[in-house]
């Protein structure tokens, strides 16, 4: 009887321990997914400002500078975020579906927050843009910055 | 009985006698034909060179993509001392040093010696090079510009970096039949053949020549020749995962304007970035005058459409 009572409970609170575990992974799966989707949204963000300007830069529409100011401040909004909420460990390209962030942005945290700044840099030089040719001459900058950090930390696709 | 067996074996003999003529005269012009193309002592000798001409050249040939050092970055990418490996079914190969160095790079090198290395696959010891290297590209390379880049590469700094031997396995490492191999696939016709406009010929040598579009974008055969009937209808990657992208007509559809963006900026369209490496092509093409981009964006959209 007595370890019969003793089985019942260690049964029991390993059912409850995996129960646990269990919860708590798919809570962290939870968080991982929500931040991916977060900085595809950070992304896609970028990649809708910089289509205005490069539309401007291009030709298809009218330069004005009030939207050129806008959108490059808004890309050197976006540049400017903390990134310590959205890159979080365990969400790399293998570890989160979806995902194309490539082990480098944590092993080299640095260099990685250099690739933002450039952005930064190349979007605040945006705003002053004064014509069609300079935004176009600015385009440069952003797609240096943005092609420089998907070079090296971005994984091919899925 | 006899005589039969007499007659047979006399017959046998001549057979013989005529299969060794055959085999000999085949191994004969085997050899003559795989022989490396000589060089042509007065390359060059009637050409000024113009090293800053021959910097565009450099650029447009992307030599710093695979030439640099494995991971190089800014004014290090100057640095040629190679080491960059290739995958491929034939073996692993590794860019070699081509840095003025004149032990390790190319620092000893004549005109004429860079001219047949670069636009005939030939080394200065005249043993064939590895397709890996371009040269089937290179070969439509100017006279003057082969002397302009020569000129330029004089100016890198040197490195004493020693190249790596290619690890090559039987029967690939056996460099004379690469002269089949280029006389197999090295044409020396354009691929969009006939007279075009001066735009869309700039852009052609650009595309089939210097900048060697067709050497990812153009699936291979079995013996790694280039399959011309399906020129930049996109390949496997052979450095790994995923499939370099058909761009020709049939599949790519970004109008001209589109394309020039995307070779000065490495935007797509739709304000991706170019990744892996076309991200080093969108740097290298990002330093030429803008209507070289435009010639590469008329010649794309003038390639045979293949779905």
């Amino acid at each position: 009887m007595k370890s019969l009572k003793k089985q019942t409970l260690v049964l029991g609170l390993s059912a409850a321990l995996i129960a646990t575990a269990g919860y708590a992974a798919s809570h962290a799966a939870k968080s991982s997914n929500k931040a991916v989707a977060a900085r595809h949204a950070q992304m896609q963000m970028i990649g809708y400002h910089t289509g205005v300007l490069g539309a401007i830069a291009k030709g298809e529409a009218e330069f004005d500078a009030a939207t050129v100011k806008a959108a490059a401040g808004n890309l050197n909004a976006l540049a400017k975020m903390d990134g310590s909420t959205l890159w979080l460990e365990g969400t790399a390209q293998g570890e989160v579906d979806g995902s194309r962030a490539k082990a480098e942005i944590w092993t080299d945290a640095a260099g990685f927050a250099a690739k933002f700044a450039a952005l930064e840099k190349a979007s605040m030089e945006m705003m002053n843009a004064s014509d069609a040719a300079a935004v176009g001459a600015g385009m440069g900058g952003i797609g240096g910055a943005c092609k420089a950090c998907h070079e090296t930390y971005r994984g091919p696709k899925n | 009985m006899r005589p039969i067996a007499v007659r047979k074996t006399k017959l046998l003999r001549g057979l013989v006698k005529i299969l060794g003529a055959c085999a000999v005269i085949g191994a004969g012009l085997g050899w003559f034909l795989t022989a490396p193309d000589p060089l042509d002592p007065a390359f060059g000798a009637r050409l000024t060179a113009d090293p800053e001409a021959g910097a565009l050249v450099f650029a447009a040939g992307g030599c710093v993509s695979c030439h640099a050092a494995p991971g190089a970055e800014g004014d290090d990418k100057q640095v040629l001392a190679g080491g960059l490996a290739f995958a491929s079914d034939f073996g692993t190969f590794y860019a070699p040093n081509i840095s003025p160095d004149p032990n390790a790079g190319i620092g000893a090198w004549s005109l004429p010696g860079f001219a047949r290395a670069v636009t005939r696959g030939v080394s200065p010891e005249g043993q064939h090079y590895y397709p890996a290297f371009p040269y089937a590209a290179y070969q439509h390379m100017q006279d003057q510009d082969v002397v302009n880049l020569f000129a330029y590469m004089q100016t890198l700094p040197a490195d004493p970096t020693p190249s790596k031997a290619h690890d090559v396995g039987f029967p690939f490492n056996i460099r004379r039949s690469l002269g089949g191999w280029k006389l197999l696939f090295m044409k020396d016709e354009f691929v969009l053949s006939g007279n075009h406009s001066t735009e869309m010929t700039r852009g052609r040598y650009l595309a089939e020549g210097l900048a060697h579009c067709g050497e990812c974008h153009t699936p291979r055969n079995a013996l790694g020749g280039l399959d011309r009937s399906q020129w930049l209808a996109g390949a496997p990657n052979p450095s790994g995962k995923g499939r370099i992208p058909n761009i020709t007509p049939g599949k790519l559809d970004w109008s001209e304007s589109d394309l020039v963006a995307y070779f000065a900026t490495g935007f797509t369209p739709d304000y991706d970035s170019a990744g892996g490496e076309m991200a080093e092509v969108v740097s290298n093409l990002a330093q030429l005058p803008q209507s070289d981009r435009e010639a590469i964006a008329a010649y794309l959209k003038a390639v045979p459409a293949i779905p």
